[in-house]
């Protein structure tokens, strides 16, 4: 927890006297000569996939592969003992029990005794946006130059040699993560999801055909980031005025021909056109009820609330609205607006019937998301809410990857689905299991009985440590 | 759902009260953890008398009119023992008016003492209790020089009397900290802290000063304790180069009681460590280059430590990383001896390391640990205590139970369910 929340809080300040350039969100003339999209949804979608900078990720080589014997959590809330997992060619070829017939050629791995989920998906990282180590040529994460920055792309940030992406992948068996720019606007700007692999460029991580999604903030980041400043917002009331007059405008261009290009409204149009996620930093219960209102009122849908460390507060009203709720297993009290937090939070949304998602934030806790799944789910046992180890696998597996928008093609154990699978050598709710092997696409891409599956990045070649098991 | 009894929550609802009275009790047919690095006893008994461990092992006796508890599919450790947090000192750690952590503007530095200031009802001393946290190292972080001040021991029990040992110890940052602080560099830091030790022995010896004197008399005369080794010098170091300078210290100041704080890259110089018998206080889980300091940093370090022979306890427990997560980080250290090519601790060791290690460090030995005649601290468990599903039932300090109740729970119990009855939810406490 090195770079806490508090700690960013107290950062926040002094980031901003570095970051001078104004935003980059005047009118500019498309230099295409397209014509004018109409606002519906089929033309949004045809702007998306004018992609300027697009994914070249390809999967790595793999074997056809025969998990066999292991306890298996499909991610779906599934669970199939001594199962068969065949992948193939990157995608999952099929998912059963004994029965199961293993077709000639499929590499056999003995689980007896171990267990397979689908690959961990964390939906809130800033892995390469605020990379280790943690100097301040390194805070990439937020774009304090103006209250919204819709304009801004969290992978123009990322630098893809941060150590922490084969620490997620080792310790964590991330597969798949969402990278979002920072708290310290209401509108922060789009985030990225990759595939959790090496790569010289950001491109050769994007996971392909993984939607934008739109940060934003409510409560005190942004009010204290600007109103330090003697700017608005400066309030929570401030926070509300500049948002609906910044989708009021948004409509607006919405709504018009869309010609001139505007790269702040051009993300902001998105998310009005239903192709754009949103997802909202948002800690207390009434911000929360307030935000729902605010997405009516201007047409859009909120996907998931991160941080909701009061979501147990309105469980019934997220459920009805059909948010998740990104949460932490017992973070509480490094500051005001997570002061009512509660270990049983994840338990009580579940519950209510609303969607959980265990989330890190955190270039530590992202190592860690199954033992965090496995205290929050300890903590719903403790008031009578029993929720099976098959579905809480799912906080953090196939419940992550609809928030991103990636559920129809990772998250679950699935034929057809991404061979996003990791083979664990104990119950990955217990305090004493690890991944033992982490395939991506069907790719061997982490095996800890291997020291040479075992990424060491740009960064810590030649230095005290390298390869060492971390 | 557990509700605790109607006297524990009467007394918890008193809002300082006074040291209650030992109770006797024993605890039969547990899984009992010593604390000392040994193995856990299956089906063991527990007695305690007069706020201390009376006997302990299996085939132990009940004594006449001692009450019993039935700890049959329960564990029972001794309470943990969290060195180096900062248990009392806030209520909100981005709010400054409730944070006594650090103190930017003083013109004190070792002379700061956090004895005085510790509050035995915050949240945090409640949440951690319920943890199964009983005793703690709190100690002053550094705000504009590299002494932080003067750590304490305190207790979590739930009356009015929490520090146990004040001054315990004094707190330098060196390395990177210690650089920024002491004007721009490493360097800086090292001058800093042998003038500082100079002054304090100056001023001892002829109790008087130079005219030149940079320390201001309190700070000075706080550290002719740490000069003399009447009370240890914490070294907050990552670096392993730093470590060895820190180590070096001695050559100067031979009677410096040494004890490094941090050391991520300890396992690098593990046996210069070993062979100066200065004990660690680490994380238990750093394994990314946070700082260029800690580019060697590995989840294998307690463990490659340990075998080297360094005294190693897990804590430093301070902004996120919470005294009750104690148990987590022991419990993946265990993990770690099923990784090949990494280095963990036996289940025994790495509940020592929780509990009687950081309370030895600490300068506490009878704490951390069950043995006859020890602190009469325990906990109850319902399972292992290392593991994630896990959590304490019954927890004792020195022999008194303590109430388990916090804003947390208080929170949980009234929003059960979210829909309003008939009156708001502000009627229901």
């Amino acid at each position: 927890m090195a770079r806490s929340k508090a700690a960013i809080g107290v950062a926040l300040a002094g980031a901003f006297a570095l970051a001078a350039c104004g935003g980059e969100s005047g009118g500019v003339n498309s230099a295409s000569a397209k014509p004018a999209p109409a606002p519906s949804a089929a033309s949004a979608k045809d702007e998306r996939e004018d992609q300027p900078y697009p994914s070249t990720y390809k999967p790595y080589p793999g074997a056809p592969t025969a998990l066999v014997g292991a306890t298996v959590y499909d991610g779906k809330g599934g669970r199939i003992d001594k199962g068969i997992v065949l992948f193939s060619e990157g995608k999952v070829v099929a998912v059963g029990n004994a029965e199961l017939a293993i077709p000639e050629g499929y590499a056999r791995i003995d689980g007896t005794g171990k267990f397979v989920t689908p690959g961990v998906i964390d939906v809130h990282s800033h892995l390469g946006d605020y990379p280790s180590p943690a100097v301040a040529s390194h805070e990439d994460g937020n774009e304090m130059t103006e209250p919204t920055t819709p304009q801004v792309w969290a992978e123009h940030s990322v630098w893809p040699q941060d150590p922490g992406f084969t620490r997620a992948l080792a310790n964590g068996g991330v597969t798949a993560l969402q990278i979002l720019p920072g708290s310290g606007n209401l509108m922060g700007g789009r985030s990225v999801t990759l595939k959790n692999v090496p790569s010289r460029t950001v491109q050769g991580m994007k996971f392909p055909g993984a939607p934008y999604s739109l940060k934003m903030a409510c409560g005190e980041n942004p009010k204290r980031v600007y109103g330090s400043q003697g700017r608005s917002p400066m309030t929570r009331m401030g926070n509300f005025a500049v948002n609906r007059k910044t989708w009021f405008e948004a409509k607006k261009y919405a709504a018009g021909d869309r010609k001139e290009r505007d790269l702040a409204m051009e993300t902001l149009a998105g998310v009005l056109d239903g192709d754009i996620l949103v997802q909202n930093h948002c800690y207390r219960a009434d911000e929360m009820a307030l935000v729902l209102d605010m997405a009516k009122e201007m047409g859009y849908k909120v996907t998931a609330f991160h941080h909701a460390v009061e979501s147990y507060k309105i469980a019934d009203l997220l459920r009805q609205a059909n948010v998740c709720s990104a949460v932490w297993a017992d973070w509480y009290g490094f500051k005001m607006e997570a002061y009512d937090a509660i270990p049983e939070n994840a338990a009580l949304i579940q519950q209510a019937g609303a969607c959980v998602i265990i989330h890190s934030d955190d270039e530590n806790g992202i190592q860690r998301l199954n033992q965090e799944a496995a205290k929050a789910q300890a903590a719903g046992k403790r008031i009578g809410i029993d929720i099976p180890d098959a579905q809480v696998v799912g906080w953090f597996t196939l419940n992550a990857a609809k928030a991103m928008g990636i559920d129809k093609l990772t998250g679950s154990l699935e034929t057809g689905k991404m061979a996003d699978v990791v083979l664990w050598n104990g119950n990955p709710l217990s305090v004493y299991s690890r991944p033992e092997k982490v395939w991506i696409d069907g790719a061997l891409m982490f095996d800890a009985l291997d020291p040479q599956r075992r990424p060491v990045s740009d960064f810590e070649l030649g230095q005290p440590g390298e390869g060492d098991v971390k | 759902m557990t509700r605790l009894p109607a006297l524990l929550a009467a007394a918890a609802a008193l809002a300082i009260a006074a040291p209650a009275v030992a109770q006797d009790f024993a605890i039969t047919h547990a899984t009992v953890a010593l604390g000392d690095g040994s193995e856990p006893i299956a089906d063991a008994t527990l007695v305690v008398r007069g706020g201390k461990v009376a006997a302990v092992g299996r085939g132990v006796a009940v004594p006449q009119g001692v009450e019993q508890i039935d700890g049959t599919g329960k564990w029972v450790t001794p309470g943990l023992f969290s060195a180096l947090t900062d248990l009392g000192l806030y209520d909100v750690d981005a709010v400054d008016q409730s944070r006594d952590i650090s103190a930017d503007k003083s013109i004190f530095s070792a002379a700061l003492d956090i004895a005085p200031v510790v509050n035995p009802l915050a949240q945090n001393i409640k949440v951690s209790r319920a943890g199964g946290v009983t005793r703690a190292s709190v100690f002053p972080r550094s705000g504009n020089a590299i002494f932080a001040g003067q750590g304490a021991v305190i207790d979590l029990g739930s009356d009015s009397e929490p520090v146990v040992k004040p001054r315990a110890f004094q707190y330098v940052e060196l390395g990177e900290g210690g650089g920024g602080l002491a004007g721009g560099s490493r360097t800086a830091a090292h001058v800093t802290l042998r003038n500082a030790l100079a002054e304090a022995q100056d001023l001892a010896s002829r109790g008087g000063r130079n005219d030149d004197a940079l320390l201001n008399r309190p700070d000075a005369a706080a550290l002719i304790p740490v000069v003399e080794g009447r009370q240890p010098l914490y070294v907050h170091v990552e670096r392993a180069a730093d470590i060895l300078a820190a180590l070096k210290l001695r050559q100067d100041f031979p009677k410096l009681d040494l004890v490094l704080a941090g050391a991520s890259e300890g396992w690098m110089v593990a046996k210069e460590i070993s062979a100066a018998k200065v004990p660690v206080i680490a994380n238990a889980l750093n394994d990314l280059p946070a700082q260029f300091e800690q580019l060697a940093a590995t989840q294998s370090n307690a463990g490659r430590m340990h075998d080297a022979g360094v005294k190693v306890a897990i804590g430093r427990f301070f902004d996120m990383n919470q005294p009750r997560y104690a148990p987590q980080q022991a419990g993946n250290l265990v993990a770690l001896t099923k990784l090949p090519g990494a280095s963990g601790l036996s289940w025994g060791e790495a509940f020592a390391a929780i509990s009687s290690v950081p309370a030895e460090i600490s300068g506490m030995p009878g704490m951390g640990v069950l043995k006859p005649g020890a602190t009469g601290d325990v906990v109850i468990w319902d399972g292992d205590p290392l593991e994630l599903s896990t959590a304490p039932m019954r927890v004792f300090v020195d022999g008194v139970e303590q109430p388990l109740e916090s804003h947390q729970t208080k929170l949980r119990d009234r929003y059960l369910t979210p829909q309003e009855g008939a009156l708001p939810k502000a009627y229901d406490w």
